[in-house]
């Protein structure tokens, strides 16, 4: 099976993500102003500061031709994730719900933070456990997730809130603690921390490893 | 025609931005000042005013999350 991850103009982490899914697959970058997604079974929304966060993060990035590409694949129920900036430009094309505000603290957080997995069947976390506590850097200013209420409540009862920051680990504000959530299709999904940063333990943690490992797994079962 | 778009936070959503504007201003000595917002001011010109509410819809404000108001200047 193969990854695409996305390269913008202001991308920073693709080639991380791109190490982060070799381990599981083949995985190639997709230039922004491509609409050919090149045969790819997942789709990675890489972080960085598309468009250089121009207008509001994520805003410009929703118009590239390749997002209408990614729009199709998920639609046809093809696994797309948004790490980061990612998640932004996935909530900006209206691909998941709700929107990233500025963090309650309004300052740049980076730091390893403790995610819960809340919902273990979708295929970001079918490697992992309900309750299993992941432990994956976070890096970002607008990371505050936002909903309308009866959305939340909505999204809650539909197992779409798929990760939460563990008790005191919430960075941003986030309303219920949400750090990663899906579509109600549950093909489409974006998070905030960044499990492409956590997939060696030289680094910390390899905890992320499993994400990109449960894709690998669903784009077999997909393709098969 | 020159317009002008304000986009400012939608009310009930929690504005830091603001909060931290209304918490400086009595540090520096300017008392009695409240329900401080900050937001985005776009000003372009356009051929066809009619058109302004869609693009603000669409890219200028995200609706969720902000409101608009469109101004037009001559």
């Amino acid at each position: 099976m193969k990854f695409g991850v996305i390269r913008f103009p202001g991308s920073c982490d693709e080639v991380d993500a791109v190490l982060a899914c070799e381990p599981h697959g083949e995985a190639e970058i997709l230039w922004h102003g491509d609409r050919d997604l090149k045969g790819v079974d997942v789709v990675v929304v890489p972080g960085g500061f598309s468009y250089g966060d121009y207008l509001r993060v994520g805003a410009i990035a929703q118009f590239s031709p390749v997002m209408d590409a990614v729009a199709e694949l998920a639609r046809a129920g093809g696994p797309v994730l948004g790490i980061c900036n990612g998640f932004q430009v996935l909530c900006e094309a209206g691909l998941l719900p709700g929107a990233l505000l500025p963090n309650t603290e309004l300052r740049f957080v980076c730091r390893q933070v403790d995610v819960e997995v809340v919902n273990a069947d979708t295929p970001f976390t079918s490697e992992c456990a309900t309750g299993d506590l992941l432990s994956i850097p976070v890096k970002h200013t607008t990371g505050r997730y936002y909903a309308p209420e009866e959305t939340l409540a909505e999204m809650e009862d539909g197992g779409q809130v798929v990760l939460r920051y563990a008790e005191d680990h919430n960075p941003n504000g986030s309303a219920n603690g949400i750090a990663g959530v899906s579509n109600g299709e549950g093909n489409v999904m974006g998070l905030m921390p960044h499990p492409e940063h956590a997939v060696d333990p030289l680094t910390g943690s390899a905890d992320g490893a499993r994400l990109f490992a449960s894709l690998a797994a669903a784009a077999k079962v997909r393709v098969a | 025609m020159r317009a002008r778009v304000l986009i400012r936070p939608k009310e009930g959503i929690l504005d830091p931005q603001g909060q931290a504007v209304e918490r400086a201003l009595p540090a520096l000595g300017f008392d009695g000042v409240e329900n401080v917002h900050v937001g985005r001011l776009v000003e372009l010109d356009v051929d066809d005013t009619s058109k302004l509410p869609e693009m603000c819809e669409r890219l200028l404000a995200n609706p969720l999350i902000e409101d608009y108001e469109v101004l037009t200047v001559e």
